[in-house]
């Protein structure tokens, strides 16, 4: 299953706006993908999930997508989190 | 009549009869439901319900608040949509056979329980926001009559214990003439709304308010934090001539802003901003600040997982120091313990955290901390307005410590051939009572003295300010804070060192006339206090504000100083 892990650079951690960016952006594919931040695990397409997954600034999580699409879907939501999901760092 | 004592959270003066939002109250029963697809078909119903809802909400919010408010609706339209939450929901009827309802409250409790217990503050508030959703679902399917705002026709202040942030942005606001709440701090969802829509709100009254019945006749006075109840024709009079006066002199004032705060005798006070962040810093200057008296540098430091390095330091203090080109800028070094704790510090936890390692005392033990921070604002101060502040000091030896770690970074920085400030000033806080004692000594140590009255009247009168039942005592009008205020006026000038007061007191109106006789050369205040601080400074001379305070330092209480000001000052 492919993973990637990335770093969330954004300011207000993996909550509110990107938060929601991430849920949407993950919801385009159709494989399940999973987040995991430490100990913590969430469906990427969950945002109560991915709220209690607690990622603030700084946060190294790592993605993982099984399906179809699972490439798709990881490049996806690489480029959004390290485009600083569209905002100037 | 009766006069409740609540938190400050919005300014303003309202007159009105009371309406009590009505609480929902829901009792969902646990028992074994028949046939599981029929509350399959219920939570569906409610569903659809509850978008369309939620939809209409949304739209209201893009139209009559900021972006910021509507966004938090987004949010709710996710949850109504999260595939795990839903989840939970359907996989709980079908295999323990409860109520929608009841699955709903489960779920909904299962996510709010872990949001509240994260260490993050945001994330822990999301946790009403998980409860907002759920108890929208619940009204539904429960078929709960009735709106909380039924029977709300004519302008009326609002009761309520708390308010959530659909209930507040559901309100109709031309009904609307404030708010009052039992619950809830300055930082509360309708602390936050009401200062958007520019209405008087008092939070934290306690429950005393539940029990005032509609229509009974109010006033909100969202300066003060008190709510009058069935005020007397006096009080009723008093309050209405003062709430056209804030009117009248908050659009006066606004024009004039912009314009020095020089008094009828010709004394000049320096009126400058307490910020926080770079947004703070432009409506600072909107305000009509002249500078900054207090920077808090805390926002880089809270809600993260690191520590911000010196780079991501420098960035920010230069983009703060840059909008206000060569105006003074006061960096408050790092003010954490007490009340405010940085999780990846892992420090022990102390019986008295406002008693314990905090400020200055912290920075010195933690030069690691410490260092980076100083380098990063001698960077960011080149050219520019910079002065420094060490919070928390209690002894001429910390300030001789922290100026020896200062001296280190420039000579760090110097060899390394990084431009740095030169000439800055450095001064401290007063906060502490033994600093307040010792300003004969300290002024050889520091450049100036910034007063901290929020804290110093915490510990003068050993009573903790943030809630309790005691938080009334620590008030800075207590005459024992004034006479220490004055003590340290007294030792400083003759020193050469000027004096200024970041504290709230600064920023009140009624406390101006004392604090320009006490001979304070500085005032720094939270940037929407700025152009009714300088209106009032202009309406007074130095000599007459001189006699006010020689009276109200030889009252015998906080009363006692307040009843004398608004007697002689009527707002």
């Amino acid at each position: 299953m492919p993973e990637i892990t990335l770093t969330v650079q954004h300011k207000t951690g993996l909550h509110a706006r990107p938060a929601a960016m991430f849920v949407k952006t993950a919801n385009q594919y159709k494989s399940v993908i999973k987040v995991r931040h430490g100990e913590r695990e969430a469906n990427a397409k969950s945002i109560m999930g991915i709220l209690t997954l607690g990622a603030t600034q700084g946060a190294v999580v790592k993605v993982q997508a099984e399906g179809e699409d699972a490439e798709q879907a990881l490049a996806g939501l690489r480029d959004l989190v390290e485009s600083n999901f569209g905002e100037q760092p | 009549m009766r006069v409740m004592r609540g938190i400050p959270a919005s300014r303003g003066i309202a007159i009105g009869p009371a309406f009590r939002f009505k609480e929902t109250e829901v009792r969902i029963e646990r028992n074994r439901v028949a046939d599981p697809s029929t509350e399959i078909g219920r939570l569906e119903t409610a569903l659809k319900q509850a978008r369309q809802e939620l939809a209409a909400v949304l739209a209201k919010a893009r139209t009559e608040t900021d972006a910021g408010t509507a966004s938090i609706f987004e949010a709710h339209a996710m949850m109504l949509e999260d595939p795990d939450f839903l989840a939970g929901i359907r996989d709980k009827i079908n295999t323990e056979a409860l109520s929608a309802e009841a699955s709903v409250a489960d779920e909904t409790e299962k996510y709010a329980g872990k949001l509240e217990a994260m260490k993050d503050e945001y994330l822990r508030a999301r946790a009403a926001d998980i409860r907002d959703v759920g108890m929208r679902l619940v009204r539904i399917l429960l078929q709960v009559a009735g709106s909380p705002t039924e029977g709300l026709d004519q302008p009326a202040i609002i009761l309520a214990r708390d308010l959530t942030p659909s209930a507040t942005i559901s309100l109709d606001k031309s009904l609307v003439l404030g708010f009052c709440t039992a619950l809830g701090g300055p930082t509360a969802h309708v602390a936050i709304l009401a200062r958007e829509l520019g209405l008087p709100a008092v939070v934290g009254i306690g429950e005393g308010i539940l029990s005032i019945s509609d229509a009974c006749p109010l006033i909100v006075d969202g300066s003060e934090g008190t709510l009058v109840v069935e005020p007397d024709a006096a009080t009723l009079a008093a309050k209405r001539s003062q709430a056209t006066v804030l009117a009248q002199k908050g659009s006066q004032s606004r024009k004039r802003a912009g314009e020095p705060a020089i008094t009828r005798d010709g004394h000049r006070v320096e009126v400058v901003a307490n910020i926080g962040n770079v947004e703070g810093a432009k409506s600072a200057l909107d305000a009509g600040a002249e500078g900054v008296g207090l920077l808090r540098t805390e926002f880089l430091f809270l809600e993260r997982a690191h520590m911000p390095d010196e780079e991501e330091q420098y960035q920010a203090y230069r983009k703060i120091l840059d909008i206000f080109g060569r105006l003074p800028v006061i960096l408050r070094t790092l003010d954490i313990g007490g009340d405010k704790e940085l999780p990846y510090l892992n420090l022990p936890k102390e019986m008295n955290p406002f008693l314990g390692l905090r400020g200055v005392r912290l920075c010195l033990a933690m030069p690691e901390i410490f260092k980076p921070q100083l380098r990063a604002a001698l960077r960011a101060g080149v050219d520019r307005g910079l002065k420094l502040m060490l919070p928390m000091v209690a002894t001429v030896a910390e300030v001789r410590a922290a100026r020896r770690i200062l001296d280190e970074c420039r000579s760090e920085l110097a060899a390394e051939g990084q431009p740095a400030a030169q000439e800055i000033e450095m001064g401290i806080m007063v906060e502490v009572p033994a600093a307040a004692i010792m300003v004969d000594r300290l002024a050889s140590e520091v450049d100036f003295f910034s007063i901290g009255t929020n804290d110093l009247s915490q510990y003068t009168m050993a009573a903790e300010r943030t809630g309790g039942s005691v938080s009334a005592l620590a008030d800075a009008f207590q005459p024992a804070v004034l006479r220490l205020v004055r003590d340290v006026v007294r030792a400083a000038h003759p020193r050469g060192k000027w004096v200024g007061m970041c504290g709230e007191l600064a920023g009140e109106p009624l406390a101006i006339p004392l604090l320009l006789g006490l001979g304070l050369d500085e005032l720094s205040m939270n940037p929407p206090a700025i152009p009714l601080a300088k209106e009032v400074l202009r309406g007074l001379t130095l000599g007459e504000a001189r006699l006010a305070a020689d009276a109200a330092l030889e009252m015998e209480s906080s009363e006692a100083v307040r009843k004398w000001l608004e007697g002689k000052y009527p707002p």
